[in-house]
């Protein structure tokens, strides 16, 4: 418990550390922040009230820094992230109904692509010789393919050649659609069928990682006197393979912090090509619209998420490693 | 459990009886035109409740040895030749049919049936041996799972309590893991769960190198102790001679993958036939303080890939001369003890002692070193004590201690 | 193998090429990668036309290859075959110096937090985990979307930026390293006789994390790619810089995917996505030379080796072992 809570702090100050370079990013750009968003704005109605919370947020030039900065603070607070100033609500509201689309999309894809990619890791890793070693290089091309073409290649060959899975949306909608939100059995259908290329790309994107980690680790392992002992001892094959894999999955669960930011910014691009109603699509919209406070709450929300998924990681692997329990 | 083997830990009865038999052992790393070889040739017998010591510099193939007699070695090990041969006696017999594995035939299914429940292996370092997510317990109880199928779970628990309080560990430490151990705790667990299955045979790689001297002696006199007590035997794996001199009844020496002498320990210690046997004995202390001028042995062991021509020890020998350049010695009966004063039948010999040297052909005369008579009138000390040596960094700061082991055939002949 | 790989004349032989060569995934890797740099350097001047060529203003249906047009055009008559060849250079270029510049900031901090210890390295630590969380081509889009149209199109710019939010990983690995390598006697002993901390870490320590160093260096390039190519195919770069992504951009907009003009979208798909298997074999290769235990071996499918099996050392007799 202990090391859980110093690791606590430790996520404390990271987003704390966010949240002050969501505030200076704008500010550090070249210019006026203000003013670069006035340029940019293909839109002419921007009503005064609106024209003031931007001022508010990016410095119109009568407040000084420090103030600003606590202003932000104070708004962040009270959960307030500025006006969308494209939709005309407020970003924590859009961001309300764009998240749980995220985190369905990447949590699944991730916890497929972990469970997979570990056992295929572990199989990998236990019979060095075998077939799936020779699929490695394979399983990389997936991940050194940026996202959004391995979506495309997703979308083009299942989605609009194949006709096997929808090519966008997160469910059916328009005048066509039989079925209608909430939680029945249609409509829960309609919404995996549509998840599925999406989460396909992420989680084949993802698994190469996972994979090569398990099966390199699984090597390591292997080597441990332990694991020799389990199988002098004549225990079941598949007991001292669970001793190993059980010892190998510890620092892959560690690794987790290294990837899970690129794994969550990857299913963003790939909501965009599916045109999914989540987060990336909100964020290509608003960068359409040069609408900068919602920009800048999505990459406040996404930060906070990572950070979450981390802070998981780290209660996993405590759980998961009597050694760690102990260091306080 | 039933206790049968009998405390008397006389040579004349529990040496004679053949428990594990090796023949011509050869073990390959790699294989095809890269294979080196690591063990050329060894032959070993251990009796019944031995203790048999196989010693030798880091490098010499006597861990080798130990892991590809069990099947246990790893890759790219491979064996290439020879027999080893399991002569086992079901539990609680004293006489009665013995059967005999055959090791190096056996499959994996064969292999996990005898493996811990006749012969378990103590490794080097528990730190590293023992699994470090799972708990003392569970370690100690999957073996009894796994063999003693008829076990409840119950029952289990209760044998895991009565094998670390034969170790001198309380109950309480059942639910520990094992880093919250000290380094002793942790070999005293791997010997217990050695121990779990009773088996008639325990092979101990360096199992107590890592640990700081006093730890190590108490651990060695608990051994030493169980072994009287359930009888098994062990093959003892360490580069610290004057440690087998104590414990062991019989030694291997190894140089370079092949065994260049085999002797008992009374014999090894009194009289050492190989020049090898000489320098490694005389890298540690004499010890009963006997005014010996401390020397290591100059140079290096060769690596596998390039074995010396001839004795592979003649580049390191101060008694070489041209023949061990070219031709092999064989492992043979020393020739001055050839003769018919074979040495008592009281005193611990087992087997006939062998050194694999030219110098003891009979051609000439052996160096006076190496040709130290034995039996010797010389009174033998049963206190011994063990100094520093510099063979490794664990053995670098061992300094004598007061409590020792006392030899029982030592300690008999006296 | 190929004519680019002749061994060399005065050792000859075939089993003279140098070590990492021998590997077939770092030669693939090198060939193909080799092939993209000198198309980003040599492409521009080899195109028939300028990217911005356009061969009628007239015609708006995109036409597929043709002896005229290689790559064929697209719905503004551009010559695709043209943008192809002046499309690489940004993206190596902005990926290269992003690589580059990551590397050096994850050496820095990684080697003097490792080497360092104490409250230095916790410092950086956090610094590195933070960095770590931030999504950094999230970061990247709002900031190219905030930048002036002009800034947006500068490669060493976007290279420097992309490199801000690439260097964690790298540092991360390098710190855990150099925390191994401090403790070696080796270090140890040159520090007791007296050298100092930038000497140690030039001399002993540096050379001994270069190829985690290569490994980030090529990891941070596959990111980059990425990275750049995903912010020019959302329309986040300036148009007027000619790349791969741009290219897709305008293949989006005018919904290439979904009307069958797959001359336009493929070609530069696929010079990205080759890029980025080069780098990753390069990476796999490297991988395995260092690590040799991590090799795949084949044994068992190509020579009548043994099967080596954890416990069950096999045994081979002399006579079945070496007659084959």
């Amino acid at each position: 418990m202990r090391a859980l809570l110093r690791r606590l702090w430790f996520y404390l100050v990271a987003a704390f550390a966010a949240i002050t370079l969501n505030f200076f990013i704008p500010r550090m750009v070249p210019g006026s922040a203000l003013q670069n968003f006035l340029a940019k704005m293909n839109t002419a109605s921007l009503t005064p009230s609106q024209l003031q919370a931007l001022e508010a947020q990016y410095g119109g030039g009568h407040q000084g820094l420090v103030a600003q900065y606590l202003t932000y603070l104070g708004n962040l607070f009270h959960g307030n992230l500025g006006m969308s100033t494209s939709l005309s609500t407020p970003v924590s509201t859009v961001l309300g109904n764009d998240l749980p689309w995220t985190i369905g999309l990447v949590g699944s894809a991730t916890v497929i692509a972990f469970l997979v990619g570990t056992l295929i890791g572990v199989l990998a890793g236990w019979r060095r010789s075998g077939l799936l070693d020779s699929l490695l290089p394979a399983a990389t091309f997936f991940q050194a393919v940026p996202y959004f073409i391995l979506a495309s290649l997703l979308m083009l060959t299942l989605g609009f050649y194949g006709g096997m899975f929808p090519t966008g949306g997160a469910y059916d909608t328009g005048r066509f659609a039989t079925v209608t939100p909430g939680w029945n059995g249609p409509f829960m259908a309609n919404v995996i069928d549509h998840a599925a290329l999406p989460a396909a790309t992420v989680a084949l994107a993802s698994i190469a990682g996972w994979i090569i980690g398990m099966r390199n680790m699984m090597i390591t392992t292997m080597d441990e006197d332990y694991v020799l002992v389990a199988a002098a001892k004549g225990l079941p094959r598949w007991r001292v393979v669970a001793v190993a894999a059980r010892n190998a999955l510890l620092p892959s669960i560690s690794n987790f912090a290294l990837s899970i930011s690129l794994v969550v910014t990857g299913s963003i691009v790939t909501e965009i090509v599916f045109n999914y109603a989540g987060v990336g699509r909100e964020i290509f919209n608003a960068a359409q619209a040069a609408d900068y406070p919602v920009m800048q709450g999505i990459l406040l929300v996404v930060t906070f998420t990572v950070l979450g998924a981390n802070l998981l990681a780290d209660i996993v692997y405590v759980a998961l490693d009597p050694r760690a329990r102990k260091v306080a | 459990m039933t206790q049968t083997q009998t405390l008397n830990p006389s040579k004349a009865t529990t040496g004679r009886e053949v428990v594990l038999e090796i023949r011509g052992l050869d073990v390959d790393y790699g294989f095809g035109p890269d294979a080196v070889r690591a063990v050329s040739g060894a032959d070993l017998t251990l009796h019944r409740g031995e203790v048999l010591g196989l010693a030798g510099e880091s490098g010499s193939g006597k861990s080798t040895l130990a892991y590809a007699l069990t099947r246990l070695l790893r890759a790219p090990g491979v064996i290439t030749g020879g027999e080893v041969l399991f002569h086992s006696r079901p539990q609680g017999a004293d006489a009665g049919p013995v059967e005999t594995v055959d090791i190096l035939a056996a499959d994996a299914k064969e292999l996990g049936r005898m493996r811990w429940s006749e012969l378990a292996v103590v490794f080097q370092s528990a730190m590293h041996a023992l699994n470090p997510v799972a708990r003392i317990d569970a370690q100690l109880t999957d073996v009894l799972k796994a063999h003693r199928r008829h076990m409840s779970p119950a029952e289990r628990r209760e044998r895991a309590v009565e094998l670390l309080r034969m170790v001198g560990i309380s109950a309480d430490r059942l639910r520990s893991y094992p880093h919250e151990l000290s380094g002793g705790m942790r070999q005293r667990v791997m010997i217990a769960m050695s121990l779990a299955l009773e088996p008639q045979v325990v092979i101990m790689d360096e199992p107590t190198t890592a640990l700081d001297v006093v730890t190590q002696r108490e651990i060695l006199e608990e051994l030493m102790l169980l072994r009287e007590r359930l009888g098994f035997a062990v093959v003892f794996i360490t580069h610290d001679l004057s440690l087998l001199l104590e414990l062991a009844d019989s030694i291997a020496v190894m140089y370079a993958g092949r065994i260049v002498e085999r002797a008992s320990a009374a014999e090894l210690f009194r009289a050492p036939r190989h020049p090898y046997s000489l320098g490694l004995k005389g890298s540690f202390p004499s010890l009963h303080g006997e005014r010996v001028r401390m020397e290591g042995i100059p140079g290096a062991p060769p690596s596998l890939k390039s074995m010396p021509s001839g004795c592979a020890f003649h580049p390191r020998c101060k008694f070489a001369v041209d023949r061990c350049k070219v031709d092999l010695p064989p492992l043979a009966t020393p020739a001055m003890d050839r003769i018919d004063g074979l040495p008592d039948v009281s005193a611990p010999t087992p087997t006939q002692r062998v050194s694999s040297c030219w110098l003891h052909d009979g051609q000439q005369a052996a160096p006076d070193a190496l040709a130290l008579p034995f039996p010797t009138p010389v009174h033998l000390p049963d206190q011994v004590a063990t100094a520093p040596n510099g063979d490794t960094a664990s053995g670098a700061d061992r300094v004598p201690s007061s409590t020792t082991v006392t030899h029982p055939t030592l300690g008999s002949t006296s | 193998m190929s004519p680019v790989l002749r061994p060399r004349r005065r050792s000859g032989g075939s089993g003279s090429r140098p070590r990492w060569l021998r590997s077939p995934k770092v030669a693939a890797g090198s060939l193909i990668l080799l092939f993209f740099v000198l198309l980003a350097v040599f492409g521009p001047m080899a195109a028939p036309h300028s990217p911005e060529w356009q061969a009628s203003t007239l015609d708006n249906v995109p036409h597929p290859p043709s002896s005229q047009f290689w790559l064929g055009t697209d719905v503004q008559q551009h010559d695709l075959f043209s943008q192809l060849l002046a499309g690489g250079r940004d993206t190596l270029l902005i990926a290269f110096v992003g690589g580059l510049v990551a590397t050096a900031l994850s050496v820095v901090v990684g080697v003097s937090a490792g080497f360092l210890g104490g409250k230095a390295d916790e410092v950086l630590s956090i610094l590195t985990n933070i960095f770590l969380a931030l999504p950094g081509l999230l970061i990247l889009m709002v900031v190219m979307k905030m930048m002036p149209d002009g800034d947006t199109g500068n490669p060493l710019l976007i290279g420097a930026v992309i490199a801000l939010s690439a260097w964690a990983w790298g540092a991360r690995v390098l710190r855990a390293q150099t925390l191994a390598l401090r403790n070696q006697d080796y270090v140890d002993s040159a520090r007791v006789v007296g050298e100092g901390r930038v000497r140690i870490i030039l001399f002993e320590i540096l050379p001994n994390l270069l190829p985690i160093l290569a490994s980030s260096f090529i990891f941070t390039v596959i990111y980059g790619i990425g990275a750049y190519a995903s912010l020019a195919w959302l329309g986040l770069i300036n148009p007027t810089n000619a790349s791969w992504g741009t290219m897709l951009n305008t293949a989006q907009q005018f919904s290439a995917t979904t009307s069958g003009t797959w001359w336009w979208y493929g070609p530069p798909a696929l010079c990205i996505a080759f890029v980025g298997i080069a780098l990753a074999l390069l990476n796999f290769g490297i991988d395995e030379i260092v690590n040799p235990r991590m090799r795949s071996t084949r044994r068992g499918l190509r020579s009548k080796g043994p099967r080596f099996q954890l416990g069950l050392t096999p045994v081979v007799r002399a006579e079945e072992g070496t007659r084959p």
